[in-house]
């Protein structure tokens, strides 16, 4: 039996009724993406900047369906505004995941201050935060979250650790050219 | 600039004088008081801040009830900053959605600055470019005869640009609660039990 992460997630993504998932790739999100893309019953929306995802949501709420949207930590960044502005201020239920970089043994030093940022910042904007160090944590607050989020009109993120996705280890192969 | 001659309000009531069950969603600033100057009803979503996000809303709600004609209206600087939604519009083509911009090349709530929709961006042509099947750019009243046709029957994704004249208008208010306004067109939607028991 699989058990990744993404299979619990994807599971309580259908027991929930989640109908839209809008996502931006991460290489920690490839399974989750793809276990979506492969659901009929999901309605799966590629976006170009995490905030589209945010708007998606909410337009989704509207019509009268739940939505996820799937991110890596830089794409926080990406949707405070649209966090704030809309899913905070008109009291929009809200669910997200978040393959954390910049954390638990991060080789490269680009992505260490948003990472280190996302937890303040969703925090700042009225979202409650997960932290998910473990495989088996995703799956419990994945439910948990969903039911918050759709039950309690929450805004809820899911931070799915470094530690669980694995850390990207850059080396130089000068014989086979830079990677 | 000078030459615009159509009257945003005017030709925004002219399009959607038989909306029918069509639900609209409005950017923040003139296109919020555009609509609510014909009217309050539970089926319009008007935005006052989350600026760039109104054709991902209606994207989110074209995909919900696709049985539903939805038409988002919004201003030349709202539709700027969120021009990458075109991309993610156009990769997923909703039949049933429709964008129209009333575009006056001003951020008119700021202080009437210049956008770049009068410094070279063509919107329509961009919209085009990423896939959106019906795209216009309406300039006389000949064309704005059609703006009904293309926000309420054409096969979407449509991107309906309309050049306007730049006009001080009277401000039209509508509710400012974002929880009110979204509740209330849940229930319009999908009835009092659903909206409020999800």
């Amino acid at each position: 039996m699989d058990d990744h992460w993404s299979v619990a997630a994807h599971r309580h993504f259908k027991a929930a009724g989640v109908r839209q998932v809008a996502y931006v790739p991460d290489g920690g999100l490839t399974r989750l993406i793809e276990r979506c893309r492969e659901d009929n019953a999901i309605e799966t929306v590629m976006c170009a900047t995490e905030e589209e995802g945010v708007g998606l949501a909410a337009g989704a709420w509207l019509g009268g369906q739940k939505a996820a949207v799937l991110m890596q930590s830089s794409g926080v960044g990406n949707t405070v505004n649209a966090i704030a502005s809309l899913v905070t201020s008109a009291q929009f239920p809200f669910f997200a995941i978040v393959t954390m970089r910049g954390q638990w043994g991060e080789g490269n030093p680009w992505q260490v201050p948003m990472g280190q940022a996302v937890a303040p910042v969703l925090e700042a904007i009225g979202v409650k935060v997960f932290h998910a160090d473990t495989a088996e944590d995703v799956g419990a607050m994945v439910e948990a979250g969903l039911r918050m989020a759709y039950s309690s009109d929450q805004a809820v993120a899911v931070l799915v650790s470094q530690r669980v996705i694995g850390s990207k280890v850059w080396v130089a192969d000068n014989k086979e050219g830079a990677q | 600039m000078t030459d615009f001659v159509l009257h945003r309000r005017e030709i925004l009531a002219k399009a959607l004088a038989d909306r029918g069950d069509a639900l609209v969603v409005t950017g923040l600033g003139s296109s919020t008081w555009d609509l609510a100057s014909l009217g309050d009803r539970p089926e319009n979503f008007y935005l006052w801040g989350a600026m760039g996000n109104s054709a991902m809303i209606g994207l989110g709600l074209a995909i919900a009830r696709p049985e539903r004609r939805v038409v988002v209206v919004t201003g030349d600087g709202e539709m700027l900053m969120g021009l990458t939604s075109f991309t993610t519009i156009g990769a997923r083509r909703p039949s049933n959605l429709a964008i129209c911009v009333l575009d006056n090349e001003r951020y008119t709530e700021t202080g009437r600055q210049p956008t770049a929709t009068g410094l070279g961006t063509d919107l329509a042509a961009v919209a085009k470019a990423c896939g959106f099947p019906t795209t216009a750019t309406i300039r006389t009243e000949a064309e704005a005869g059609q703006l009904g046709e293309l926000l309420l029957r054409t096969p979407g994704p449509v991107m309906a640009v309309a050049k306007v004249v730049d006009e001080p208008l009277p401000m039209a208010v509508p509710p400012r609660d974002g929880g009110y306004l979204k509740t209330r067109f849940r229930i319009g939607l999908l009835g009092e039990k659903a909206a409020t028991q999800p």
